[in-house]
This record gives C-alpha cells, structure tokens and sequence, in this order.
C-alpha cells in the first residue's frame, strides 16, 4: 500500500519563526513540492502562531485521513521529508523532529480565541471565510438588534482581558446608552508589557477575527468608526491588519451598508510609537489623535466622553476576538467554562525559565501549576520553580508554594499580583526577587510619561533605593522607606502605570522578604547569606 | 535630551525633502491627528527627524512647533538625531532578562566599546536596550542592524563571542580585542 504524502503543510510565518528562520523553510518546503508528482502535490500553507514557539520552526503536517502531525526546530533540510509520503526513511529522519501532541502542553489547550489561529492563512481572507469568520457578525446584523447582542455579552460574563477585567457587557452599555450622538470603538493592540505576546499573535495569525469581533462591537454600541491602535514594535502585525482590513473592505464586510444592512463602520489602524503608557486608554485616546500619550484624570471615563470629547467604546485584541465565539455558542454557553467570577478561556504566553515556551489558551480557573509544570514541564534543568510572574510591570511574583492558584482575576490580585494581559515568565533558583524588582520599577522608570509627580518621582527614587538592595549595601531603614514609598507611589499617582508600578516591590517584599534582609548591610538584621544567591548582575559587573 | 534642543528658525530643509512632506500631509487628508502617522513616514526618509523636518510639518499641519516637537520628543521611537551607520538592539524585557540579557548587555557594551542607549554610541555604533521584540520563546536576543539573533548563550563565553562575530559586532579597538573574559 502507498502511504500518501500530506494534504497541506502549514508552516508558522509568525514573528517568532520568523525570527527562528521559518521564512526559508517555507520556501524549501514551496521547492520541495513543486519536484513532486503534480498530482500528489501538499499545498504549503503559511500560517499564524503553532503555539511552541521555543521549539521554532514548527511545521504541521495534515494527513489526508484528517489527522495532523506536528514538527519543531525543522531546517530547510527537512523540507523533502516533510512533503513526502509518509514511509520508512522519511518518517526516520523526521522522527526526532516530532512533537507529542498528547503532550500536556497541546493536550490542556481549549483554543476558543486562538481557535483559528495556525490553521488560516492570515493574508486570505477567502481561507479565513472558509474557517467560518465574519458568519456571526452577518447573524448579528441580519438578525440582532444592538441589545440582543449586548445581552448575550452579558450573560457571557466576559470580562476585559486587558487586564483591569472590567465587565466587557457593562462597558457596552455604558457606550450604547449614551445621548443620542456619534461613537467610536477603539481596539487596544499596545500590548506593552514584556513578556506578553497573546495580542501579537492574534494579529498576526487571524486578524479577521479582530475586525469581526470590532465590527460587532461597534453595532452592539451605535459606532460608526473606529481605529485599531497598534504598538510600533509589532511590524508583521501591522501589516496583516492593514492587509486584513484592505480584504474586508473589499467584500463588503466594512465601509457603507455592510453585507446589506444599513449599518456602516470606518476602521482605521493607527501605529503607536514607543511609549507604554499609551496602553492605558485616556493616554491611548490622546495617541490617537496625533498627541503626546499622556493620560488624563476620570472620569469623565471614555465611555461618556472619548475621542473628539464622544462616547468611545475600548477594548483589548483578545476580548474583542472573544466575541464571535460568544455570539456563536450563546452567552450561556461561554459561560459554562471557568469561574463563578471570571469566566471563559484567557491565553498566556509562558516563557522565561520554562521548557516548553509558547502560547497557552486555558479555562479561567487552571491553577497555575498546571500551566508551568504540567503545561510548560518546569525549568530546563529540572531545578525547581522560585516563581512566576504575571501581569508584567504591573503584577507581582508568585512563589512556587502559591502555584495550585487558580487563574482568575480575584486569586491573583488577592496573592498581590494581577491577571495583567496574559504574560507568564516563569523564574527559576537563580533569579534574585530585588533584582526582578529592579528590573520593572527600571521598566516604569523609563516608561513613565512624567505628567504626575509621584510616578516621575517616585519611581526614579524607587529605583535608587532597588539599586542598594541589589548592590547589597542597603540598611534595615531602606526596607521601611521602600514600603513607605511604594505605598505613596500606588496611591498618589494618576494613572494605572503609576498606581501598578510598585505591585513588583510589594509582591516580592511580600512573599521574598529574606532576600531584601539579606541584601541588609547590619549584620543583626541579616539573614545568613545562603538565602538569597548572589545576584547575576552583580557578578558580571566585575567586567567593566 | 533632544527634547530640550531650541530649533534654529534659519535650519534649511533638505532639497526635495520639503515637496516629500507636503506630499505626506496631503496623503493623510492634512488632518492633524495624523500627526504621529506623518512623524513616522517622515522619520523613514531621513532616518531622523531633524529640526528643520518638524518645522515643515508643523507648518504643513498648520499646529505650532511646540506641539510637532512636544509629540517628536514623547515616543521612544522616534529620532531627533541622526542614527549610527550600525546599531544593536538588545532586548531587556522579562523573559531575556530572566535568561542573562543583564549580564549580555554588559558584555555587549564592553565589546563595542560603547554605552547602552546612548544614541549617538562610537559613532559607527551604537546600543540600545529595548523592551520585548516579541521572541520571547527564544530569549535572550539581539537585533543587529535589523537581523535578529536569538538563544545567545551567555553561560557559555566562547560561543558568545564566535556568535557575536558572526553577527557582524566588531570589538572595539578600545579594549585591544582582548576577550574581557
């Protein structure tokens, strides 16, 4: 019997191949099936993130019986294996490439917004179609009045996953029952923090999702425009969502009278330039309108009083992509998956000291043990977890005594972190806790706008008494006036850059508080050295 | 920092540069909330926003300098001055920094003899430090002169420096090529 080669090969052309060389594969692999039998010929399909991004490139194979085969850190050497029948020597020489797709990592996933994501191709909009996009947002304008939509929103119980987690059906309302007047929806795809890159790959894997999710939205709440505001640094990105958009303009799914309805909606990108704080959203807004990102008090929150001084409707990529799969199970149905308070799937993107690096879309609720051992199988070396880091600047340090938390908005503010948008970064024995505090209060430093003085201030002053404790030349009042400080920080600043900056300090005062004492210049307030590591910096300064 | 620089109203726009802007601002419909569109496209031409630059979009937009330079100076992203021929990016956000880009930075700087962000570097290089480029999956990296370099391996100082050579970072002639090692 002639065992056939594989139906379609996709090949991830999301940064992070990209960055590992999956542009080359892609076209060896074009090569290699184009000396085949032309009859015989797998397509090459370039698709958005496979998700085990430490293992780049990854290849996935469908075989013609519907099932599919996955394959990492492959070279253009491997092309001729991988479109060939799947037989002896090929199967061999691939074998080492193989991944496990019972693998907990792939095994644990429940893909809701991420769905699509590595089966499309983001550049086609007719493969997207195919896939089912844009189906409930022609349901939704053939068949729902704007409260109907709005309804189900609710009952979801989604909330913003850009990390504050205000209630998505709420801030809807709150738009749509606005006086009589012109709205805008904005999508908020600054996605900052280092560490994170859920948004990223929602962009650059099935942005249509987005524009149906946005496209909704802006129904739901009477908008007629919006704009889709993207971070600089996300190149690739940009240029699906630009592409994406040019698409959807083209079939009629945005501009005037969509798909026959009387409903209009102009979406616009608009590219950001380098600040973080512009992920905060009355800085985002400024932004947008071509000014400098500084944010301003609320209320007026923008839900009344937004772009041009008008309702604005915000959300983040990954809550507006939850839309669709909301409107096609049913609120109810969303709901059925999580916790009594958060509810659906969130991803996470886990990296830092991890084995299995990548992206990871799980019910609310999944303690995080399972995220990072089971999931993510521990640290490369087999050492044990110190902690995991979430919500990035904004966040906090977990101990790996705290790790069977379940993932949820209220667990983690409760451990002194947050959700945050979704960054992971897990942290192994060597990672000294003041130094990571360091690390983001330098972070917040450099990122803040300079608008209010506690944060421009007090971060810079922050920092300076960080540096003692990393340079082990701090004394036991430093530890009091760092908690003084921090406090004065989180409740004096303006905006939530300011308000979260400290949670690093406090978090990892909270739960490594032996390492600060340690790094304690007075012997009587010492722990003895072996309970903190020398940090790694400091070592190296022997250098310069 | 550039923001403090005062603009010389008698700065000259390059020729051919002036009808380029004007050409920007007219493709952005002349709106002024365009104005960090324009800024970036402006930017691509020279490769930095030089006085002279701002002026002619401020005046194309018909907003006050103050507020083309206020915007110019706020993001990161944009130039007041003119690049290096070469640059190395090097990327601190958490993920690279749990994995030694601390300690890679420092290395860098001591190679190429030059000091982290500071813009205007050694003249024909210069080292910035940036906050996730989004490969993650593969820290700690690197971006030189756009290419980026991924899983540098810190802990282990000879593939380091063969990795960087063949990067395209030279050592610095300050240090005698001597390996700081």
């Amino acid at each position: 019997m002639v065992t056939p080669p594989p139906a379609t090969i996709r090949c991830c052309a999301a940064s992070g191949c990209r960055s590992a060389g999956s542009r080359a594969l892609h076209e060896a692999l074009e090569q290699a099936a184009s000396c085949g039998n032309a009859d015989a010929r797998p397509r090459i399909k370039a698709v958005g993130c496979l998700k085990l991004c430490g293992r780049a490139p990854l290849v996935a194979q469908d075989l013609p019986d519907g099932s599919s085969r996955l394959y990492g850190g492959v070279g253009a050497e491997q092309a001729q294996a991988l479109v060939g029948p799947l037989i002896g020597p090929n199967q061999a020489s691939l074998a080492p490439y193989a991944m496990d797709q019972a693998h907990p990592f792939f095994a644990l996933q429940q893909p809701k917004v991420l769905e699509n994501c590595g089966l499309i191709d983001p550049e086609s909009i007719d493969d997207a179609l195919a896939h089912g996009s844009y189906t409930q947002l022609r349901r939704v304008l053939e068949g729902f009045t704007p409260e109907q939509v709005r309804e189900q929103v609710k009952r979801s119980g989604l909330r913003g996953r850009g990390g504050a987690g205000y209630p998505t059906g709420l801030k809807w309302d709150t738009v749509a029952l606005q006086p009589p007047g012109p709205r805008h929806v904005v999508c908020n795809a600054d996605e900052g923090d280092p560490g994170a890159f859920m948004d990223r790959s929602v962009l650059e894997g099935d942005p249509h999702r987005l524009i149906e999710g946005l496209a909704i939205a802006a129904y739901a709440v009477g908008a007629q425009q919006g704009f889709v505001y993207v971070r600089a640094e996300y190149p690739l990105a940009i240029e699906r969502l630009r592409l994406a958009l040019q698409q959807a303009r083209a079939k009629g799914l945005l501009g005037p009278r969509l798909v026959g309805s009387n409903f209009q909606l102009r979406l616009d990108v608009r590219v950001g330039a380098g600040a973080y704080v512009c992920g905060e959203e009355t800085a985002l807004l400024a932004s947008i309108q071509g000014q400098r990102g500084t944010p301003r008090p609320r209320p007026p929150f923008p839900a009344q009083s937004g772009l041009w001084q008008e309702p604005t409707l915000i959300n983040n990529v990954e809550t507006l992509s939850a839309i669709p799969g909301i409107l096609r199970e049913g609120g109810d149905g969303y709901a059925a998956l999580g916790t009594p308070t958060s509810k659906g799937t969130k991803v996470f993107a886990l990296s830092g000291a991890v084995r299995h690096t990548g992206l990871v879309e799980v019910p609310m609720g999944t303690s995080l043990r399972t995220v990072v051992e089971l999931m993510g199988g521990g640290t490369p070396d087999g050492t044990p977890v110190k902690a995991v880091q979430t919500g990035g600047p904004s966040g906090g340090c977990i101990p790996e005594s705290l790790l069977d938390t379940p993932v949820d908005y209220e667990s983690l503010r409760e451990l002194g972190s947050m959700m945050g948008s979704g960054g992971m970064v897990v942290m192994g024995e060597t990672t000294s806790m003041p130094e990571v505090a360091r690390h983001f209060i330098h972070f917040s430093r450099q990122e803040s706008c300079g608008k209010c003085i506690p944060c421009r201030a007090g971060t810079v002053q922050l920092e300076q008494l960080l540096d003692r404790f990393v340079e082990r030349r701090a004394v036991p009042e430093d530890l009091a006036r760092l908690e003084e400080l921090c406090t004065m920080v989180s409740c004096t600043s303006l905006c939530g850059l300011g308000q979260a900056a400290p949670n690093p300090v406090l978090s990892t005062l909270r739960h490594f508080r032996a390492e600060y004492e340690a790094a304690c210049r007075e012997p009587r307030s010492c722990e003895p050295r072996t309970a903190c590591r020398i940090p790694r910096v400091a070592a190296s300064g022997a250098l310069s | 920092m550039a923001g403090g620089k005062l603009i010389p109203s008698s700065a000259r726009v390059a020729p051919g540069l002036e009808e380029q802007i004007a050409r920007l601002i007219r493709q952005q419909g002349g709106r002024a909330d365009a104005l960090i569109e324009i800024l970036h496209r402006v930017q691509e031409l020279e490769g930095y926003l030089s006085p002279s630059a701002l002026r002619t979009v401020a005046v194309g937009l018909g907003l006050p300098l103050s507020r083309v330079q206020g915007v110019a100076s706020f993001y990161h992203l944009f130039r007041l001055a003119p690049p290096t021929p070469h640059r190395c990016a090097v990327c601190l956000g958490t993920a690279c920094f749990v994995r030694g880009a601390g300690d890679l930075a420092v290395i860098l700087a001591n190679r190429l003899g030059v000091k982290l962000d500071d813009l205007s570097g050694n003249d024909l290089w210069a080292l910035q430090s940036v906050t996730c480029v989004g490969a993650c999956g593969q820290a700690p990296v690197l971006v030189v002169d756009g290419e980026i370099q991924t899983r540098l391996p810190v802990d282990d100082p000879e593939t380091l420096w063969r990795r960087l050579a063949a990067a395209g970072l030279p050592e610095s002639p300050g240090n005698g090529g001597q390996d700081p090692w």
